[in-house]
């Protein structure tokens, strides 16, 4: 009836996953009750969960990747102890424990943290840097985010229900196949990975038809943001790499389903196609999350220093030069496969290749700065300690370009002090620079600068003590993953890191104030004009929240930096531009599809992991009955008279013109 | 959104090919400057939308097919003792799955020129003759598959014919969703007739379709005539 669940699936002996199961079920549950309790589940069903608000919809993702952030760093801050702790000793994480841990912890970070942050950025920013109302399929954009909650959940459910991959976060086979991991951990992370990919694919296809297709008139590709053009290079790449991983993890799936012979030992499979399989989606997936990074962090510098970006051109090249660069270097992570000399040296000038692009772009931001007057607010100071930092990870990835290197420092903490340091300074300080910088667009109102700028200090400062050391206990010789070690050489270095993640729990937990210490002071810290931060592009002509649509009548883009353009006018003339003619809005309904879908995408991922076959089918059918259902619907959108728009549009004008009256004579 | 604007009223058909040079005149960028979808003519209309979108999609899927190929074509000769293509296929049902599908896309084609001219009935029939051949497709196909399965040649039997149920059978699927679709199709236009957005699936559909035989034609090649030879 079950499959292979029994009560025996829930961890009773293990006290650690069963309390932290145990409260996190139940605060779901305090927070289930008081939503109902409150009266405020028709809001949340209306407004939210069935929106197809491209807004909303960026908003629920990185409140996601937020919160899976906070849960992959526990993992992290598990790990650290464990080796502080474990020199010549057991620790208190056991084996079989702790490497489920280290690949949770991967999976969690790449997977449900940084891609849903860095998608729901570009799905709150995209759409109103091009000056337009929606992405290209709002539908569709609402089940993409829907089914990778679903990855999200599924992940998480295996901490109570069974186990997670013991693995690592990509899974290698041979130990990934039946014979070497027969219990269901590789299953949680197969079907999470698969339904949440399929979610990631359909957003790179709405993103990539969006940006091409649907922009401002005026808005030609030349006057697109920089964060722009680097959402499309990562939908490109979304597009062209995960579908690789679908297949790539279709196929061991098949090897653990039913008895394929893909990547085993015996009747001919071979591993080392995953590993070249897995990196050819691996490697561009890097780029899918830090070129949306540095798309950020050009918006930010620009804006904060109050110059146009520098050699916008060039920068234009280099995201796309990285782009098609990034299909030529996968091998990098794996020089020691024994490919041979000629293919080792290949991929290794391609991979010190790769990082001219982005020097340039350091170049440009770096000028871009130079002769500004720089404004050093919580954004500007995370778009800073990018810059440092990140351009030493890069130089610690040169040295591991170079086969011969690299055959010392493979799996060891030197790369895994590497990756960290590109990722972190990278994507997680781009994360909260363009959170902080965007918040006040999403909610109307500024994050506290003072919480804000202490999260970034400890931050930056538990960042180069927890991964400094890591790098020299690499060099020393200390391999990733190790559940414990007896190598005295190797223990300050550990200890240091461990002092280092306290660090950074102090870094989280500014960060959590921050939130709550902004939320509380809301009225002081309320944005009325819609342009807090002096800003540039379209985001910041409408106001904060904007509406549904976005903007009562589609801008007419005259020129890069159409807003600045507007901005300007606007303070020569003494005047806003004159009344435009309002019209109707056709706006699309909202849909509880996304949610219906992944609601049996859970089903049917539940079922597959734990072998409930009925139940499979029966999710298949369901998810079939809601396609047609889906596709049977009649009113797709809805219309906001002229009238509405048109008093919106008055009011946010008297609010632009009231800040004119006041700060007309100089520019801001 | 709307699928006349004033530019393009203007000046003619800006997608008319050669017309690029005569569109140089603000400096700019080049190419279809007003037309909407491109450079500086605002969104492009719904049609072009869905259409576009449907490709990208059908790219990745392509991506998503060279995976399984790859795959193929490094394991095609890991056959670990067991039989290989050359004494496994049998050609003539490979031809005849072959001519199956590409009827199948012809009357698909002729159920486009049906919608064409709004022909409920005839769009019907070629829509119901394609759907047919889809299905006499699959039973060859399953056919194969039960008699490799029955001479101890399963997919568990070694990694090349792992590969070869994998690539073949991911083929099949798909043209399985789509006789799903099709049917679902079909019934969208009795009920509803040729709507705006069931106009839109059609051509959707029909591109799907369509890009299956693309992939039939690398899998004949691929998988069949040079496992023929091995």
């Amino acid at each position: 009836m079950f499959g292979k669940l029994t009560w025996d699936a829930i961890p009773w002996n293990q006290p650690i996953p069963l309390v932290a199961g145990a409260v996190v079920v139940l605060a779901v549950f305090a927070v289930v009750i008081w939503v109902v309790l409150k009266g405020y589940l028709p809001y949340l069903w209306r407004e939210w969960i069935t929106s197809v608000d491209h807004k909303r919809i960026g908003v629920m993702y990185t409140l996601l990747g937020v919160i899976m952030l906070l849960r992959g760093f526990i993992d992290a801050i598990m790990m650290r102890s464990q080796q502080a702790i474990a020199f010549r000793a057991a620790g208190y994480l056991p084996p079989e424990h702790y490497d489920q841990i280290f690949s949770a912890h991967g999976t969690i970070m790449i997977f449900f943290a940084a891609m849903p942050i860095v998608i729901g950025l570009m799905n709150f920013v995209v759409p109103l840097q091009l000056g337009v109302r929606d992405v290209a399929f709002p539908t569709l954009n609402s089940t993409s985010f829907w089914l990778t909650a679903t990855g999200a959940l599924l992940v998480n459910l295996s901490l109570v229900i069974g186990e997670f991959a013991r693995t690592g976060w990509l899974v290698y086979p041979p130990l990934s196949e039946l014979p070497y991991s027969p219990g269901v951990g590789v299953d949680y992370y197969l079907w999470a990975l698969l339904i949440s990919g399929v979610g990631t694919l359909m957003t790179g296809i709405n993103f990539v038809t969006t940006i091409l297709k649907i922009r401002a008139p005026g808005m030609s590709y030349l006057r697109m943001t920089i964060f722009c053009w680097t959402a499309l290079a990562a939908n490109l790449l979304i597009v062209a790499a995960f579908p690789i991983l679908t297949a790539t993890l279709g196929m061991l799936a098949l090897d653990r389903y039913l008895g394929f012979h893909f990547f085993t030992n015996d009747a001919g499979g071979n591993m080392m196609m995953f590993i070249n399989l897995i990196w050819a989606w691996g490697h561009p997936e890097v780029y899918i999350l830090v070129l949306p990074a540095f798309g950020i962090f050009s918006e930010v510098i620009s804006t904060f220093s109050g110059k146009p970006l520098f050699n916008y051109r060039s920068m234009v090249a280099a995201t796309m030069f990285i782009c098609l660069v990034s299909y030529m270097v996968w091998l990098h992570h794996f020089f020691t496969m024994g490919a041979g000399a000629d293919v080792n040296a290949f991929f290794g000038i391609s991979t010190s290749i790769i990082a001219v692009g982005t020097g340039v772009k350091v170049y440009n931001w770096l000028f871009t700065m130079y002769g500004g007057r720089i404004r050093f607010t919580t954004p500007m100071l995370w778009s800073l300690g990018f810059l440092v930092t990140f351009t030493i990870g890069g130089m610690t990835g040169v040295l591991l370009a170079v086969p011969p290197a690299d055959f010392l420092l493979h799996n060891s903490l030197f790369l895994v002090a590497h990756f960290h340091n590109v990722i972190i300074a990278g994507v997680v300080f781009a994360a909260f620079a363009g959170i902080t910088y965007w918040f006040p667009k999403a909610f109307g109102f500024k994050l506290d600068e003072g919480w804000g700028k202490a999260a970034f200090w400890l931050s930056l400062l538990g960042f180069y003590v927890v991964f400094m050391p890591l790098y020299v206990a690499g060099l020393l010789g200390m391999t990733r993953r190790l559940q414990h070690y007896d190598v005295a050489a190797w223990r300050p270095w550990v200890l240091v890191a461990g002092i280092g993640i306290v660090i950074m729990m102090a870094a989280a937990a500014c960060q959590v104030i921050q939130f709550v210490v902004s939320v509380r002071r809301r009225n002081e810290l309320r944005d009325a004009t819609g342009d807090p931060w002096d800003g540039r592009s379209l985001e910041w002509a409408t106001t904060s929240p904007p509406p549904p649509f976005n903007f009562a009548v589609l801008p007419n883009v005259q020129g890069a930096e159409p807003y600045w353009g507007i901005k300007q006018r606007a303070i020569e003339t003494q005047q806003l531009s004159p009344e435009p003619k309002y019209e109707p809005i056709e706006m699309p309904r909202n849909s509880p599809t996304g949610f219906i879908t992944a609601f049996f995408c859970t089903m049917t991922g539940f079922a597959l992991i734990w072998h409930i076959w009925w139940m499979v089918a029966l999710g298949l059918l369901a998810a079939y009955a809601v396609f047609v259902w889906f596709a049977w619907r009649d009113a797709v959108e809805y219309s906001i008279p002229a009238e509405e728009v048109a008093r919106y549009d008055r009011e946010r004008r008297r609010a632009r013109e009231q800040w004119l009256a006041q700060h007309g004579g100089q520019p801001a | 959104m709307s699928a006349t604007d004033t530019p393009f009223e203007r000046a003619g058909d800006p997608y008319r090919v050669g017309r690029s040079r005569d569109w140089v005149s603000t400096g700019a960028g080049r190419g279809h400057v007003y037309a909407t979808g491109h450079g500086e003519g605002g969104p492009a209309s719904k049609r072009v939308i869905v259409g576009y979108g449907f490709w990208i999609f059908l790219l990745s899927d392509i991506v998503m097919f060279s995976a399984f190929f790859a795959a193929h074509a490094v394991l095609q000769t890991a056959t670990a003792g067991g039989p290989s293509g050359r004494e496994l296929f049998n050609l003539w049902s490979i031809v005849a799955q072959t001519a199956f599908l590409l009827v199948s896309s012809f009357t698909c084609g002729l159920s486009a020129v049906a919608t064409e001219a709004r022909n409920q009935l005839w769009t019907q029939v070629a829509l119901l003759v394609t759907g047919l051949f889809g299905l006499g497709f699959l039973v060859l196909e399953g056919r194969d598959f039960a008699g490799m399965v029955m001479q101890g040649a399963g997919p568990d039997r070694s990694a090349f014919l792992s590969s070869l149920f994998a690539v073949v059978g991911l083929h099949g699927l798909h043209v399985s969703a789509g006789l799903l679709w099709l049917g679902t199709m079909m019934a969208q236009i009795f009920v509803k007739g040729f709507r705006a957005d069931i106009l839109r699936r059609l051509v959707c559909f029909n591109l799907f379709w369509h890009a299956l035989d693309i992939i039939w034609v690398a899998l004949f090649t691929v998988v069949y005539l040079i496992g023929l030879g091995r």
